[in-house]
């Protein structure tokens, strides 16, 4: 049995975490929050978080950033984008957990081999080099940079997708690569410029 | 007036037949559509929890590819839909991200463009095509069919544009047109778990099942879709779902290859050998003729 204090003090939230919140694009509606629990309540993975969507609005604005980055229920959301709509406050939660999702990445803090956090990051990094996602290929990439036995499980639905020609193995891409390439530095210099 | 078709990238892989079915639906009505030249991803929500910034750039050069041809954007997927309207509400809601999307436009020589419309097929086949204009063109009636009409999320959510958020009925108003019975379906809007069956099966699974077993006890044979993810999760993991709850089998198609059908296109044309259940057997039960 491992006994730990639960109940965190004052001192150990980080105001800059809060901060970076209430600051961010979609995020200054934070501070409004009820506390109703309209979005945990229509939320149709919350009964699988560690967090509530609700809990993670008010964790968040109030700093508990480990609490928020470590969360699962930041890799649940299905962007259904249910408690957005519902939200008496119009807060944009689903955008928020983007955001608290981009971060942990940035921070390394997501679960290793966790499908969704995988899936993410090939899935960019997919859209960097080529302007377009071949299906098939990032599901390979994800099987295997996880669990490869995966692919067993899925067989039956592959065979199943090629004889319907609903599979190809071929690679996706735009014309304009240099394009791509382009957009990111510029949006990297003006972030850094904004220090955004 | 042409509008650029943004098939995005599920329609290339998985969703081959809802692309096929689309063109198919728009070339008996008249809707005339032209690829947009070079696009490329929208992201979808995925890139947004990587590198929202980029994401929005990156979905401009699609706005910005579209307004240099004056025309409006058609996009199917739910996710295209959705991350390409969001980009303009972003852009134009905050300063720091409409500078970053301006600046990463002019890097490639093109200019982001916000009068650009980006519209759903059943926007536009309701709203500029009309029930009236499709129900004159019906050759083969959906006679006796009964269809469980499922939008999912990103089509209303959470920017409805043209249908209502909670209760969409443009789906139900285009098939109706076609001689099928829409039956009242109250999940028509909740999550198929989106990508969360590869992370979490049992929850996926969970989602899948109430989404089928009611459609079926709501009296439907066969489901309508509109997004290529919806469409795939629901169609393909029904023997999944089987393992953990009560078996349902039922054939889940895309909206427009029911619309399809009933406008006189070809099987092959809307796709109908793409199913992985198949509905042919559904529809001959029902005695509905097809070509």
């Amino acid at each position: 049995m491992v006994i730990r204090r639960i109940v965190k003090f004052e001192a150990e939230r980080d105001p800059d975490f809060a901060n970076w919140v209430t600051r961010m694009a979609g995020g200054e509606r934070i501070r409004h929050c009820l506390q109703c629990g309209q979005c945990s309540g229509t939320c149709p993975l919350s009964l699988y978080m560690d967090h509530t969507p609700r809990q993670l609005m008010h964790l968040a604005r109030e700093g508990f950033k480990e609490e928020v980055l470590t969360s699962s229920a930041i890799w649940m959301c299905t962007s259904c984008y249910a408690c957005a709509v519902k939200c008496p406050k119009k807060i944009n939660i689903t955008h928020l957990l983007y955001a608290f999702k981009e971060r942990a990445i940035t921070e390394h803090r997501y679960p290793k081999r966790f499908v969704v956090a995988v899936l993410a990051r090939q899935f960019a990094r997919m859209v960097n080099k080529s302007g377009r996602v071949t299906e098939s290929r990032l599901m390979l990439k994800v099987c295997l940079r996880t669990t490869i036995v995966r692919i067993l499980g899925l067989t039956g639905i592959g065979w199943g997708l090629l004889r319907t020609g609903r599979m190809g193995f071929g690679n996706e891409h735009i014309e304009a690569r240099n394009d791509l390439v382009k957009i990111i530095e510029s949006v990297r210099a003006t972030r850094k410029e904004l220090a955004l | 007036m042409t509008y650029a078709w943004y098939p995005g990238c599920s329609l290339r892989g998985t969703g081959r037949a809802y692309e096929e079915s689309l063109l198919a639906v728009f070339k008996a009505l008249g809707v005339e559509v032209e690829e947009l030249k070079d696009w490329n991803c929208c992201g979808s929500t995925t890139y947004l929890s990587v590198d929202e910034l980029t994401s929005y750039a990156l979905v401009a050069r699609n706005l910005a590819l579209a307004g240099r041809e004056k025309r409006d954007i058609v996009a199917p997927c739910a996710a295209c839909y959705m991350v390409l309207n969001k980009t303009h509400h972003y852009v134009n809601d905050y300063p720091d991200v409409k500078l970053a999307v301006n600046r990463a436009m002019q890097a490639i020589g093109l200019v982001y463009d916000e009068k650009v419309k980006v519209r759903h097929p059943l926007d536009v086949l309701l709203n500029d095509v009309g029930v009236k204009a499709i129900k004159e063109k019906v050759t083969k009636p959906l006679k006796g069919l009964k269809v469980a009409p499922y939008y999912g999320c990103q089509i209303v959510r959470p920017y409805a544009t043209f249908d209502d958020q909670a209760n969409p009925v443009a789906m139900d108003r285009l098939l109706e047109a076609c001689g099928a019975k829409v039956v009242h379906y109250p999940l028509k809007t909740t999550c198929c778990g989106g990508s969360q069956k590869g992370a979490l099966p049992e929850v996926g699974l969970d989602l899948i099942h109430y989404l089928l077993s009611e459609a079926k006890r709501q009296g439907a044979d066969v489901m309508a879709t509109v997004c290529p993810l919806c469409q795939f999760n629901v169609e393909a993991f029904q023997q999944d779902a089987a393992s953990v709850r009560p078996a349902v089998s039922m054939p889940v198609v895309y909206f427009s290859q029911l619309m399809g059908l009933a406008l006189g296109c070809s099987a092959k044309a809307v796709g109908l050998k793409r199913c992985l259940v198949s509905v042919e057997p559904l529809l001959a039960e029902k005695e509905i003729a097809y070509a």
